[in-house]
């Protein structure tokens, strides 16, 4: 693909080694140059990067073709209105000198940057905030390098209490320390979390408020880190995908298919297109399931309980239907490098259609309630409003991005699985305020319902796994009852699927937004890095930014209408 | 308040022992404080909700101030960058109170073994029942709910449950 983007870039930046991985075109620059390239790359008409997707590091300690630096970080952007994706990498020489920072191009490399500190220990010159995110403040030394064992457990025995962070905050705001020391100003310090009600989960809120206006917030989160990615290092690329529905465990089967894409599109591998099928109809369920769960958990926090039983019972019966399919309620395993692990049941459809219809009804009456209800307007309306361009900085995406008004989705700007072929509409927002991001999920499930009944209507027969013994098992019939076919298991199961030696990052349009793989293969069965470009991540950093200058309570409606997922946020 | 009882009963006067009574109040109705960090938190809302619906036992007052409640419902993964906030909730709590270890995570640290998370929360605060699923269905959060009842059947005021309790945090 890409040939052009290719060229227009390797003209432009001629000192750097320019090629394709997949969908990106991929730069290698020395450290030096890492500043200007990447300012370019946003600011330059051209090719007008506005979007950071994620940050992150190589360690080739023990990798076979070892270059001459062990580290490496690589900056992944993306112009979405031309299907752009450009991936920058520099060495890093010395760790502890780091590169310069890109804090003052993107406001998503805050954290972005911070993860990268926090695991692999590289420095970023210039970083307002360089301290852990993921791992606790007494943790010593840097999970993610090679050498650190991943038994090595570190106690925490004290939280942080981040009063320098939420200072720096407040004198950034122009609250200094003589206004918070003057009797007559009265700032109170207030902490959501990390147990919580309102955090669905464990996230840590501090604002500093005026009466009940918040004037500086900092967060923090890492309190469900648990591990994923150093832990996907030693299992295969098909044990990995349990581990992957408890990411977003509220769509779990979304994650396990962006997972698996990711593999298959390395390796060259085109699914049967029953399975593309059944992976749209699955995958938009499914998104109509997590925005369910996040609308209910939103109307509870609202007050609006009634909402909830509308909506949750909804997603109640649909477990069970999933379970139906897959055996579990919630963590599917559905997908297998390659395919499906099973197709649909006899009857399936009916009961499909079923759920859908009552999903509409639930929906339907929900939307009674609200859509000319004053309390949720006057509630909601104008309340912290993130503007597109901010929130497209600070590399928010899906449904939070467009209720800001940016109609960017995975699904339009760079399809897959035929999804051009598919009538749907991708809502936006006006305003980027509660209301609009609450909404947004309401039209969103309309649309993955269409999708769903049109995919239903003309999915074809056939097998759902490719023909291949490199990558899917043989069938039980041949394990049994031939050697070739019981060695041909035994190496799968126990050296696994192998991929070619590379670098790649694929995307996938999840509920929550833009859910990546970056994979660094070394031929095994292994990968030999898997870093999670994780949605919320992103939409969280951004909090701060919808917050500031609202009300308390705001904030609290704010964290239910942009679905934060610990297992996602945390990994 | 007249319930219509004394009228049966008259003045005749009822021998029971102080566990039995004390007992059968406690078990009938545990307030719960939910510690719900991951996916089994969701089996829980489940579990809350309307087809399970945990109120048939008498434990549906859910709250979240830990000094209002008695059970502590530990859904979901523990890292140790939580462990020290678990341990205060539980500290915050009064006296009589029960532990579920909810799901895989919370029992053993599940599918966990790696350098952040904790392998048990018995290694942090005293656990009453062990809830076993990755994610438990709601039924069996339903169950060790009726499990734990009968275990408070059969306790007793005077003893100091936990007293050598050491985990380590302490
Ligand atoms: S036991 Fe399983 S479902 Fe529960 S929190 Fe752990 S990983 Fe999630």
């Amino acid at each position: 693909m890409n040939t052009t983007a290719l060229e227009k870039i390797q003209a432009a930046f001629p000192d750097a080694t320019c090629k394709i991985a997949l969908d990106s075109v991929v730069l290698d620059v020395l450290p030096e140059d890492l500043e200007k390239t990447l300012s370019r790359l946003k600011k330059d008409e051209e090719f007008n990067c506005g979007l950071l997707v994620d940050v992150t590091a190589i360690d080739y300690l023990d990798y076979p073709q070892k270059p001459k630096t062990r580290f490496t970080v690589v900056y992944t952007l993306r112009n979405w209105e031309k299907a752009l994706l450009v991936q920058v990498r520099t060495p890093v020489a010395d760790p502890e000198v780091g590169v310069p920072t890109a804090t003052h191009l993107w406001g998503a490399a805050l954290w972005g940057e911070r993860e990268v500190y926090d695991q692999y220990g590289i420095h970023f010159e210039g970083h307002p905030d360089l301290r852990r995110i993921l791992n606790h403040w007494q943790f010593k030394g840097h999970p993610l390098r090679k050498d650190y064992p991943i038994e090595k457990r570190q106690i925490c025995y004290e939280t942080d209490s981040m009063e320098k962070e939420i200072r720096a905050r407040l004198d950034k705001k122009g609250v200094d320390d003589e206004t918070l020391n003057d009797i007559n100003t009265e700032v109170m310090f207030l902490n959501l979390g990390p147990s919580h009600p309102a955090t669905h989960g464990a996230i840590r809120i501090l604002t500093a408020l005026d009466g009940e206006t918040i004037i500086a917030n900092v967060n923090e989160i890492g309190y469900l880190h648990r591990g994923f990615e150093k832990n996907s290092e030693k299992m295969t690329y098909n044990q990995i995908i349990p581990m992957t529905d408890r990411l977003n465990y509220c769509s779990s089967m979304m994650n396990n298919i962006a997972y698996v894409k990711a593999i298959e599109s390395w390796m060259g591998i085109t699914i049967t297109q029953r399975a593309q099928f059944m992976r749209v109809v699955l995958s938009e369920f499914y998104r109509v399931l997590d925005h369910l769960v996040c609308l209910s958990a939103a109307f509870v926090d609202i007050g609006g309980l009634t909402g909830y039983w509308y909506l949750y019972n909804e997603k109640e019966a649909a477990y069970d239907f999933i379970s139906r399919l897959c055996g579990a309620r919630l963590t599917s395993t559905f997908t297998r490098v390659g395919g499906m692990y099973r197709d649909f049941y006899d009857g399936w459809q009916k009961d499909l259609e079923f759920h859908i219809k009552s999903i509409e009804k639930g929906i339907d009456d929900a939307l009674t309630l609200i859509a000319t209800n004053r309390i949720l307007h006057d509630r909601t309306q104008g309340v912290c409003v993130i503007s597109g361009a901010t929130a497209l900085n600070y590399g928010v995406t899906g449904p939070c991005l467009r209720a800001s008004g940016v109609p960017y989705d995975l699904r339009k700007d760079a399809p897959y699985y035929n999804y051009e072929s598919f009538d749907f509409e991708v809502p936006v927002g006006s305003t980027g305020d509660v209301y609009d991001r609450f909404m947004i999920r309401f039209f969103e499930i309309k649309e993955s319902i269409k999708i769903i009944r049109q995919a239903m209507k003309n999915i074809p027969g056939g097998p759902i796994n490719i023909a291949d013994n490199q990558v899917i098992l043989p069938a039980k019939d041949d394990v049994y009852n031939n050697i070739e076919g019981l060695a041909n298991h035994f190496k799968l199961v126990i050296e696994g699927v192998k991929t070619p030696p590379g670098e790649w990052y694929d995307a996938f349009e999840a509920a929550n937004g833009e859910l990546g793989f970056h994979f660094v293969s070394d031929g095994s069965g292994k990968p030999y890095k898997l870093k999670v470009r994780p949605p919320c991540f992103y939409t969280m950093g951004s909090f701060h930014k919808m917050v500031e200058g609202s009300m308390i309570a705001d904030a609290v409606i704010n964290l239910s209408c942009i679905n934060i997922i610990g297992g996602e946020l945390d990994r | 308040m007249a319930l219509g009882l004394e009228s049966n009963l008259g003045d005749t006067v009822i021998t029971t022992n102080l566990d039995f009574v004390v007992n059968w109040g406690r078990q009938y109705s545990l307030w719960p404080f939910i510690y719900g960090t991951a996916c089994c938190a969701i089996e829980f809302m489940s579990a809350a909700a309307s087809q399970h619906d945990v109120s048939r036992f008498g434990a549906e007052v859910v709250r979240f101030s830990p000094r209002q409640a008695d059970l502590l419902l530990v859904c979901g993964t523990i890292t140790y960058k939580q462990a020290p906030v678990l341990k205060r909730i539980y500290e915050q709590m009064p006296d009589p109170k029960w532990v579920l270890a909810v799901g895989a995570c919370a029992s053993s640290g599940g599918i966990y073994n790696n350098y952040c998370t904790v392998q048990g929360i018995d290694t942090i605060i005293p656990v009453d029942i062990y809830v076993s699923g990755c994610p438990p269905r709601p039924e069996t959060i339903l169950d060790a709910l009726i499990r734990l009842q009968d275990q408070i059947k059969g306790e007793s005021v005077l003893k100091d449950r936990h007293k050598d309790f050491k985990g380590i945090l302490d």
